[in-house]
């Protein structure tokens, strides 16, 4: 259960959140969506504790974020850019995250065979690709089976092949049970991967429901263009 | 929480030691010693030479480094940040992380000679000890400074660039350029105690003191390096640079820490 209450944040000028309040139950499965800037990137960094919130509140699983850092052991994260130390090896970047939690990755070998990762395991980092970086931080992200998943724009780098693989992989973790929180602007894939979608402009929530009664409400076929048609109505 | 620090402790080490550069720092020492045991023969005039250039090159190359390191491991930080790990614990994994290999390498690059150049009178080794342990703290010093800058122009490169160069420029000429100044215009009151003052403000005079006293070379100063002489060659003197060194030591670092456990990543 992920609860935000008020939450604002001001980067120099910029109002970046302002006042968002949501509550997400547990295992659901969710859509950020919003234009860039809107404040998505910075909503799943303020609840990864990256980002420090002026005022308003955070509690996931009935933990209120105050600096604490080990409700992070329940998170799995995957960045927009998945860039790591250069020198690094693959295998090496996996151990170190598995030494540094002091637990056992139970599905990282699993994820390795299923992302094709073998291959690239004993490869520097910076001479890997950025899909094969991406599928790194995926691996990195879910290997601890954690109980909630936050993607950032996690298909971005991904040829169709990695891209229906990793598609597989979230529909598996959803059946798991696992409350999953993913941004996008690719609109089809929300609707294969997610019920629920928050739609956000401006840094507060213009619309948080089921995809398929905005549908619904907006009388559209697709969730693209009822997002297109959420983002023409005037800001009240 | 300590095995989480060694844990990090331990990657920066690996990682820094993959990079080989870290090598090639301690191998300019190491040309720098031998080269200096071939022409002087050995002795004090090896350890004044290594601590001359040790006082210029340490601070730059700490500084820069740690303003690099920080510049570098943006998403490096980012993933550690995601992980359930202290802010505390992972600065101070990071910051001894960087400080602790140059500072090996430092002080086995110049140290190394000394097995084949043997040397090692009773005079020169509390002389050696003297420049290795003022090597490294100025190296924690300098690269504590370099994180600070990072973190403060987090975003804005060429400004952490371009105030780190001036803090180094500022301190390794200017300041004493502007003591030279001062003694210079008002060389007609008494100056001495707040020239002493002024002088322990900046590492780098300290350490620059503190080895002129030790190699006793302080009357190639004048009146100056008498007036040195009579506070810095006594036991409170001695203690009084170490107590600032430590400060200059501690301050660097906290106030890393503290940018570091404020900030958005």
């Amino acid at each position: 259960m992920i609860q935000i209450n008020q939450l604002t944040k001001t980067f120099g000028q910029l109002e970046v959140l302002k006042g968002l309040t949501l509550d997400i139950p547990d295992g659901q499965a969710t859509g950020i969506v919003g234009p860039n800037g809107a404040g998505k990137t910075t909503l799943i960094k303020t609840l990864l504790g990256l980002v420090k919130p002026d005022s308003g509140n955070i509690t996931i699983n009935e933990i209120r974020l105050n600096g604490n850092y080990d409700y992070r052991r329940n998170i799995g994260y995957m960045p927009q850019q998945a860039r790591y130390p250069e020198q690094m090896i693959v295998s090496d970047l996996l151990d170190f995250i598995e030494d540094l939690r002091g637990e056992e990755a139970v599905y990282k070998q699993n994820l390795i065979n299923e992302f094709n990762l073998q291959p690239e395991l004993h490869k520097q980092l910076r001479v890997l690709s950025g899909g094969n970086k991406q599928k790194v931080g995926a691996t990195l992200g879910m290997m601890f089976n954690p109980q909630i998943l936050f993607f950032d724009e996690p298909t971005a780098g991904l040829d169709p092949r990695s891209s229906f693989i990793f598609k597989e992989r979230i529909q598996k973790e959803k059946q798991a049970g696992k409350t999953v929180l993913i941004t996008s602007h690719i609109m089809s894939e929300l609707e294969q991967l997610v019920d629920h979608v928050i739609f956000i402009l401006e840094g507060d929530v213009k619309y948080y429901g089921r995809i398929d009664e905005l549908l619904k409400e907006n009388r559209q076929e697709r969730l693209e263009g009822a997002i297109a048609k959420l983002m023409e109505e005037p800001i009240q | 929480m300590m095995k989480v620090y060694w844990q990090i402790l331990r990657n920066e080490f690996q990682t820094l030691l993959r990079a080989k550069w870290v090598l090639g720092y301690g191998l300019i020492f190491l040309l720098l010693t031998d080269t200096l045991f071939r022409f002087a023969g050995g002795g004090t005039e090896v350890w004044v030479s290594v601590s001359n250039i040790m006082l210029l090159l340490i601070p730059i190359i700490s500084l820069i480094y740690g303003l690099l390191y920080i510049y570098q491991s943006r998403d490096y930080l980012e993933l550690l940040l995601t992980q359930p790990v202290n802010r505390s614990t992972l600065f101070w994994g990071l910051y001894t992380g960087i400080s602790a290999p140059l500072t090996v390498a430092f002080i086995v690059g110049s140290a190394l000679p000394l097995a084949w150049h043997g040397g090692l009178t009773e005079g020169s080794a509390s002389q050696l000890f003297l420049v290795l342990t003022l090597g490294s703290i100025l190296t924690f010093i300098f690269v504590g400074l370099g994180f600070v800058m990072g973190l403060w122009f987090y975003d804005d490169k060429i400004k952490g660039f371009g105030f780190s160069i001036i803090i180094w420029l500022f301190m390794a000429v200017i300041y004493d350029g502007l003591i030279m100044i001062i003694i210079f215009m008002f060389g007609d009151y008494p100056l001495e105690t707040g020239i002493i003052t002024v002088t322990m403000l900046n590492p780098m005079d300290l350490a620059r003191i503190l080895i002129l006293m030790e190699f006793d070379i302080s009357a190639l100063m004048g009146y100056t390096g008498a007036v040195f002489n009579q506070f810095f060659g006594t036991s409170l003197g001695t203690f009084a640079s170490f107590a600032m060194l430590s400060l200059w030591l501690v301050i660097p670092a906290y106030a890393g820490l503290r940018v570091f456990k404020k900030k958005d990543f």
